[in-house]
């Protein structure tokens, strides 16, 4: 089944809330995507993270439970120490099989689900880093078709996960604080 | 990594039916995305060049089929795994179990043990223990030897007294153990509470009636159909007013059985069986 928006993967680890923070402003329902957010933290700042996205955006915001319908106009969050799955039949699957670069969720593990299941109906997005966890994902996200678009290293809080991106792959776009409008041009299109 | 072999969806229906019919285990109910990436996993681990080569070894090896089983399974688990979720079974669950006779617990899919030893652990502390029986079943048989063993790595034992602590436990943790060089070889009396067996959530059926029942994190790895299938056999393995008990991040909100279950206030994934 092929979804009727786009979805818009977002992964991200030490430093890149405040990233996504002011790019959510610029999330309206005029934009026919849903977002899924991964990023790397602790089990116990799953209810902060929930709240601080909720005031900033008009998608829903919701933590995925097992098997959740993949639906317009949310955010959704990789809850902490599971893996996240996108299945064809527009659902969502978790795993707790073992950590993938030191990380469960794994950004790798849900972009590549994601590239699989929806092809260019993916964009993927790699915000700031420690670690390259989400740069083979994007390469699949890429190879399937979608649109790959990485944080500018320059402005990221820990510049190393884009650069490894930059270095590795031919991205779409680097986003930064000025190209917006561009952004949100390239994952609807 | 690219050179690897990747299966089509069409390559990997083949191998199901192929279990099914050389074996009889029935994979087609998993959730589809999470078991691709495990028989791909599977393939790397092996070095598997070629989809015929993967497929002659299934069919015709049976030893490999269940390499197979065991490499498929996720049997990834914790002591005392969410805490707070410990915490309800000893304050709000345990107490209703206390004036049984028997208690009879179930952990469905309890991989290598660690949630019945916690479970145990809790009976003791509540001097329920020896009128107590914890049936654990797993698919795979390889879990279920360390379940009998009942030893688990030292290195993790930090880790699951914290959560023991958390989860309202008053003891030193390692008054349950002997340390063996590498291991934690716990107390003797557990064992003789521990009931095993291999039992598959896709084509068994109900054995026993339980005030309790555990199924955590593994219908994760069942689609919405097989997940309605574990729960009616749960459903006709519960006794009115027991429990059943689900990972955190699963629900029983959207299934079959929903009208008749009622969740914990507190919204622990545990439900009561009303009627
Ligand atoms: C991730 S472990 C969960 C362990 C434990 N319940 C926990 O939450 O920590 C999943 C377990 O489910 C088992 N399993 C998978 N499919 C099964 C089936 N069809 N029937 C019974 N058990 C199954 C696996 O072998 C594995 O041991």
């Amino acid at each position: 089944m092929q979804p009727d928006f786009k979805i818009v993967l977002i992964g991200g680890s030490a430093g890149s809330l405040s990233r996504v923070l002011r790019l959510l402003p610029h999330l309206t329902k005029k934009l026919n995507i849903t977002v899924v957010l991964i990023f790397h933290r602790k089990e116990d700042e799953d209810s902060v993270l929930h709240d601080v996205l909720a005031d900033k955006s008009g998608f829903a915001v919701k933590e995925v439970e097992d098997k959740d319908p993949i639906q317009r106009h949310h955010i959704y969050i990789a809850p902490a120490d599971y893996h996240l799955l996108l299945e064809k039949d527009l659902t969502f699957s978790l795993d707790m099989s073992e950590k993938i670069n030191f990380s469960r969720p794994s950004i790798d593990v849900t972009f590549e689900s994601a590239a699989d299941a929806f092809g260019k109906s993916v964009a993927g997005l790699l915000l700031s880093g420690a670690n390259a966890d989400g740069v083979t994902g994007l390469q699949l996200i890429q190879r399937r078709g979608g649109k790959i678009i990485v944080q500018d290293p320059r402005s990221a809080e820990v510049p190393y996960m884009p650069q490894q991106a930059i270095d590795k792959l031919t991205i779409d776009l680097m986003l930064t604080e000025f190209n917006t409008e561009e952004f949100l041009a390239l994952i609807t299109q | 990594m690219s050179a690897d072999l990747h299966l089509t969806d069409e390559q990997i229906e083949v191998i199901l039916s192929d279990l099914i019919e050389h074996y009889g285990y029935d994979f087609t109910n998993y959730s589809a995305a999470s078991l691709k990436r495990r028989i791909q996993r599977l393939l790397t681990l092996d070095k598997v060049v070629s989809f015929a080569e993967f497929r002659h070894r299934i069919q015709h090896d049976a030893e490999y089929f269940k390499r197979f089983v065991e490499q498929i399974t996720v049997n990834v688990t914790e002591m005392f795994r969410d805490a707070h979720f410990y915490r309800t079974l000893r304050e709000e669950v345990i107490p209703e179990l206390a004036t049984r006779p028997l208690i009879r617990i179930w952990h469905a899919g309890c991989s290598t043990g660690e949630e019945v030893y916690s479970m145990a652990i809790l009976l003791q502390e509540a001097n329920l223990l020896q009128k107590s029986l914890l049936y654990a079943t797993d698919i795979n048989p390889a879990v279920l030897e360390k379940v009998r063993l009942g030893m688990f790595p030292m290195s993790q034992m930090k880790q699951y007294s914290e959560n023991y602590i958390h989860s309202g436990g008053r003891h030193d943790f390692s008054k349950y153990y002997i340390a063996q060089y590498d291991t934690a070889k716990f107390d003797e009396s557990f064992k003789s509470r521990i009931i095993l067996a291999t039992h598959n959530l896709v084509s068994d059926n109900s054995f026993n009636e339980f005030q309790l029942i555990l199924c955590r994190n593994v219908m994760i790895y069942f689609d919405k159909a097989l997940q309605d299938r574990a729960l009616e056999l749960f459903d006709n393995s519960l006794e009115k007013l027991g429990f059943l008990a689900l990972g955190s991040k699963e629900t029983l909100k959207f299934s079959s059985v929903s009208a008749r279950y009622k969740q914990l206030e507190n919204k622990e994934k545990i439900w009561r069986k009303m009627s």
